[in-house]
């Protein structure tokens, strides 16, 4: 049985939030036949504000698109690190990035704070894939679904030519992700 | 066949007024139509709103008889549809080039093959005699009681600058000239404009003290004169006649095929 | 992985049900947040031999898809609210000249340019009297994907059943957020073709004189039978008629076509309603929240029902009030000032019991906004 598992994805407009709350609800439906909703906000808070997207996962049936208080909460961004943080649920997973985010308060959560951001540019050299390396933070952290169906899902949607830089991205986030757990 | 067999005659008496030019333009349009041995299942006519309008529900053909304006829409829709089809817009100025401006912008733009015919009197007949764009500065309607300071344009420039590939001027009064300009809209390949300059005694003539339909067509007929004829040359105020674009360039439905081909295939 | 679930926006659950249900014309104008429907069928529509065309305005679009209809195709627009109301001429020409078509209008904030991006459901009275005259209509709606595509398929069966204009009431929220659709497998849901005439070629054929059954057999727009068509009053022929008779007959036809049909056309879910003692009725989006807040509530022991509306027009009276009418509280929660509300009081017995509980900031209601609302109506405080 999955519990529901509510996620925030949060950072700024162009560093691939929202696609990768897209992928990780289509890998839940499509490759875990799962129950999966995903929305976003628009306007002002996507453009280079504070972007944010849920997603929010079950077995079961999802009624209410929104995510109230996150399990999962990822910040790519000081702004949206300041403006999400309260929203994580007690007990709940807190992910950040060393580059873009201080903590300021503990919150009553786990906290990761991992860098990300600087793997990527070390590792493989394209921001591009930043938002995927995160992907893999969470699957590692937060195992809603088996990462070989992210990669099944990757395949799917990426142009062959960027598909290794994509995987690699990914194997990043998982190695990232399971040596913070 | 006989211009009767072309007429809903269940439909009529008419409701244009004794001297109207629309009457005028229905006659050419059925000897165009005739001289052309097209199909009467063929044939759409899509009109708008006026007494340029009524001309669709006359004629046995399928017709369409829409909102004030919107004419080309429709028409758009019909056309696109069943590329097969002949269809032939006729509207009044204000319909064509007022409320229905920006679809004959566009509908010129697309090059879709259809013939509109801006059957243009300059007046707003069916309400009562308002101004239209096409009126021009000076004249005096019902809503221009002190004559109008509203400028007009030029249809056939207009048109033009558009994209229509075939555009064409003449008169209610040069009715040999409009069967073969009508001919040849019908038969031409892409989007063809036709401006007939047409006569409405009733509002027009009589504010404006330009006489009985009769005077007014001969009144057409001295103002108007052939394309780079010499009397044109002499006095530029004279309005041409004739086939003022004719040119063959891709059609709206015949390019929407190749999308369809490649998106078929793949590509 | 079975190949016909799909992750997909409400926008293209729509598209599907469109395709599915034999869309082969679409003409539309680029408007947030209704855009995607008219990307999506730029794309889909050539790959069957379908056509689609990007119109100058709104108005064109409506017009090119009535056309379009009187050639035999299956035709759709798709928009919302400051494109709505730019359509409700041809939407009425369409109603009165008997055209079928599906106008989809995803509702966003407003009046006029409102919030593009933001969810509303203000559009609700628009869809019945938006355009002007005596006439009516039928307002289909859907709160998750699986409904936005059987509503879809819906929409198309009734306007070739009734050759009436459908308009499918959306949302931004379900226009956008993005769940699982299942294909369903084709032949599963009955498609309703066009009714065509059986009259013969060179026989005279009445484009508008009814069957017995009532229904009126509809002749391609290219094939043998030349007729008019026309938005001024007409006789059997298509011709106009200002003759009282005739003009009496035709309104009652457009009207009692539809309106007499209220029942048939009545589609909805209920969720607890037998023993309800708060009764909620929803729509759209803001069911979503109000289904959850019923499950939330009937754990704790409390008895809530929820009547979920998929037929808003024409309103249907006796399903309301039938549903209602054991309940305590009949509560109606929608994203508006009470647009449904209102017909609900006028439908229901003792409607002193009816009340409203909304959300108009342009924010998504919530479970719990509809919860503190229903504890203030029950005098129990926040």
């Amino acid at each position: 049985m999955v519990e529901k598992t509510r996620f925030v994805f949060s950072g700024s407009g162009g560093q691939g939030v929202i696609t990768a709350a897209i992928i990780l609800a289509e890998t839940a439906v499509l490759q875990e036949n799962l129950n999966a909703v995903q929305t976003q906000i628009y306007g002002a808070a996507a453009r280079g504000g504070a972007t944010r997207s849920d997603v929010i996962i079950s077995d079961s049936a999802i009624y209410f698109p929104y995510v109230e208080q996150a399990n999962v909460l990822i910040c790519l961004t000081q702004e949206a690190y300041n403006k999400f943080s309260p929203i994580v649920r007690p007990g709940g997973l807190l992910i950040t990035d060393t580059r873009y985010v201080k903590i300021e308060r503990a919150v009553d959560a786990v906290q990761k704070e991992l860098p990300m951001y600087q793997t990527v540019m070390d590792k493989i050299g394209k921001p591009i894939v930043f938002n995927i390396c995160m992907l893999g933070v969470v699957t590692a952290l937060s195992p809603v679904v088996k990462p070989e169906s992210i990669t099944k899902i990757l395949e799917e949607r990426i142009a062959p030519a960027f598909l290794d830089m994509n995987r690699k991205a990914l194997e990043l986030g998982f190695e990232l992700g399971a040596a913070a757990a | 066949m006989a211009v009767k067999d072309y007429i809903r005659e269940r439909f009529f008496p008419h409701i244009w007024c004794p001297g109207c030019g629309h009457g005028i333009v229905l006659n050419g349009l059925i000897r165009a139509v005739e001289k052309l041995g097209v199909q009467k299942n063929e044939i759409v006519m899509v009109s708008g709103i006026g007494c340029s309008a009524r001309i669709a529900g006359y004629l046995d053909f399928h017709t369409m008889h829409t909102l004030h304006g919107r004419a080309l829409g429709f028409a758009t829709g019909i056309k696109l549809s069943r590329p097969e089809l002949k269809v032939i817009v006729p509207m009044g100025d204000g319909d064509a080039l007022a409320i229905g401006g920006n679809h004959f912008i566009h509908a010129a733009r697309r090059n879709i093959d259809m013939t509109a015919i801006v059957m243009n009197n300059r007046i707003y007949g069916m309400t009562g005699g308002q101004y239209s764009p096409l009126s021009g500065y000076g004249i005096l309607a019902s809503t221009a009681p002190y004559t109008s300071v509203d400028q007009s344009f030029d249809i056939v420039q207009l048109a033009a600058a558009a994209g229509a590939t075939f555009v064409a001027r003449t008169t209610a009064y040069h009715i040999q000239q409009m069967i073969e300009l009508l001919q040849e809209a019908i038969l031409h390949k892409g989007f063809s404009v036709v401006e007939v300059m047409s006569q409405c005694p009733t509002y027009f003539g009589r504010r404006n003290r330009e006489g009985d339909a009769v005077a007014m067509l001969k009144h057409m007929q001295k103002i108007t004169t052939p394309i780079g004829s010499k009397a044109k040359a002499e006095n530029p105020e004279l309005i041409e006649r004739g086939v003022f674009v004719r040119k063959e360039l891709p059609e709206y439905c015949e390019a929407y095929d190749t999308i369809i081909r490649r998106a078929k295939e793949g590509k | 992985m079975s190949d016909n679930i799909r992750f997909v926006q409400g926008n293209e659950a729509c598209v599907e049900g469109a395709l599915y249900a034999g869309l082969e014309f679409f003409a539309g104008y680029p408007i947030t947040p209704s855009t995607e429907i008219a990307e999506q069928l730029s794309s889909r529509l050539p790959k069957i031999g379908g056509k689609f065309i990007q119109m100058e305005d709104e108005i064109a679009s409506m017009c090119a898809i009535v056309g379009a209809s009187l050639t035999g195709r299956k035709v759709m627009t798709a928009t919302s609210g400051p494109g709505f109301s730019l359509k409700q001429e041809a939407l009425g020409y369409a109603i009165m000249a008997e055209i079928p078509c599906v106008i989809v209008n995803v509702q966003r904030g407003g009046p006029s340019t409102g919030i593009p991006t933001h969810v509303h459901q203000g559009d609700v009275n628009q869809a019945r009297w938006g355009t002007h005259g005596d006439h009516a209509i039928i307002v289909f709606t859907a709160s998750n994907h699986q409904d936005v595509f059987a509503m879809t398929v819906e929409a198309f069966n009734i306007a070739e059943t009734y050759r009436t204009p459908v308009v499918l009431l959306f949302d931004e929220v379900v226009g956008h957020m993005r769940e699982r659709l299942v294909l369903p497998q084709p032949g599963e849901i009955p498609i309703v073709e066009r009714l065509r005439t059986s009259v013969p070629q060179g026989v005279n054929y009445h484009p508008y004189l009814p069957r017995e059954d009532g229904r009126l057999p509809m002749s391609d727009f290219g094939a043998f039978h030349r007729y008019n068509v026309t938005g001024l009053f007409h006789d059997m022929w298509g011709f106009p008629s200002d003759d009282h008779e005739v003009v009496h007959d035709l309104l009652r036809h457009l009207m009692d076509k539809i309106e007499n049909r209220t029942n048939q056309l009545a589609k909805f879910k209920e969720f607890y309603t037998e023993d309800a003692e708060v009764l909620l009725i929803s729509y759209g989006s803001t069911a979503r929240s109000a289904r959850d807040l019923v499950e939330q509530r009937r754990r704790r022991g409390e008895s809530f029902g929820l009547l979920e509306l998929l037929t808003l027009w024409p309103f249907p009276n006796d399903l309301v009030r039938k549903k209602a009418a054991n309940a305590k509280y009949v509560v109606v929660a929608e994203m508006n000032t009470g647009q449904i509300c209102q017909s609900v009081r006028l439908a229901v017995d003792q409607p002193e019991r009816v009340f409203l509980a909304n959300r108009i900031d342009g924010e998504f209601i919530s479970p719990d906004d509809i919860h503190k609302t229903v504890r203030l109506i029950r005098g129990k405080g926040v």
